[in-house]
């Protein structure tokens, strides 16, 4: 029995990573206050790896301000969309193979 | 990875997915104590009428009641509001400190902000309809702007506050059409729906 392990997408292989992705796939934007907030996480922990999803072009990154105050708002590429998708397809597929 | 594992990681991408789109605090306890608020004021609106003999069985839109009728009418309908909406609020924080979640968040910032639009609209439409003697549109305007309201909500919270808006909105319309029941029904309408939905979100989601 051939377990397709290659299909998993290497960029979600971080939990935080495909936690991440999963907010911004159900929501058009978040932000990153309600994003560390949300996954209850350190600052420099999901920086890290937001950081390697932009890198990966999962998300896109918009900064602004808020009065004096920077927000930084992230949102889910297409590419990233599909890659989160094959992702769970993948997850699925080894359900079923390790069930069979 | 075992099966397990990957059991879990999907059970958390969906758990995250939903918390993260959705006020999930949200207590049905509160809209039961909201309904029955609602009941008791309609009964003190109730005997207010009653006492000063008006009949607003009949049909007439405008009812000649003394001005301090109408400050006291008033005065329950806001008793009641802020009754309920400081319940929503107290009973709301309570669970989602239980569920280790914050109440003034993302979600609930929208939820607020898509339920306060149709709201404001229908209360400041209400307001200039009263002052301008249209009593009879009381009734029917605030069900059908509620019920607006808690449908434009309902996308950041549980889907039964949907099903709750649509019914609110129909309640109105058929009120609409028999004026001068309007008593009845905003009692059906904020009392006795309030407390079945409460109690379907108590036994679906509180406990």
């Amino acid at each position: 029995m051939k377990i397709p392990f290659d299909k998993l997408d290497k960029a979600f292989e971080n939990r935080l990573r495909l936690q991440i992705m999963s907010v911004l796939v159900a929501n058009s934007r978040y932000d990153f206050n309600s994003l560390k907030e949300l996954l209850g996480v350190t600052d420099g922990n999901l920086a890290s790896h937001l950081k390697g999803l932009e890198k990966e072009e999962y998300i896109l990154v918009n900064k602004s301000f808020l009065g004096r105050k920077p927000n930084t708002n992230y949102e889910a590429t297409a590419k990233g969309k599909k890659a989160f998708a094959d992702h769970l397809d993948a997850l699925e597929q080894l359900i079923k193979s390790s069930k069979s | 990875m075992k099966e397990t594992e990957i059991q879990d990681e999907l059970a958390s991408i969906r758990n995250l997915m939903e918390r993260s789109s959705k006020f999930i605090s949200l207590s049905g306890l509160s809209g039961i104590l909201a309904g029955v608020y609602a009941l008791i004021g309609a009964a003190i609106a109730f005997s207010l009428l009653n006492y000063n003999q008006v009949s607003f069985t009949q049909g007439d839109t405008h009812f000649v009641v003394s001005s301090s009728t109408v400050l006291s009418l008033i005065g329950t309908a806001m008793a009641v509001l802020i009754l309920s909406v400081l319940t929503g609020i107290i009973l709301s924080a309570r669970k989602a400190k239980r569920k280790g979640q914050s109440i003034w968040s993302k979600t609930s910032r929208e939820l607020l902000f898509y339920m306060a639009v149709p709201l404001i609209a229908g209360g400041l439409l209400v307001i200039i309809l009263v002052l301008r003697g249209y009593y009879g549109i009381v009734a029917p305007a605030t069900l059908i702007f509620y019920g607006l309201a808690l449908v434009s909500a309902s996308h950041f919270t549980f889907n039964g506050i949907k099903s709750l808006g649509l019914c609110e909105l129909i309640l109105g319309l058929i009120s609409a059409y028999l004026p001068g029941y309007g008593l009845y029904f905003w009692a059906i309408g904020f009392g006795i729906l309030h407390i079945i939905y409460g109690s379907v979100m108590y036994l679906k989601y509180d406990r």
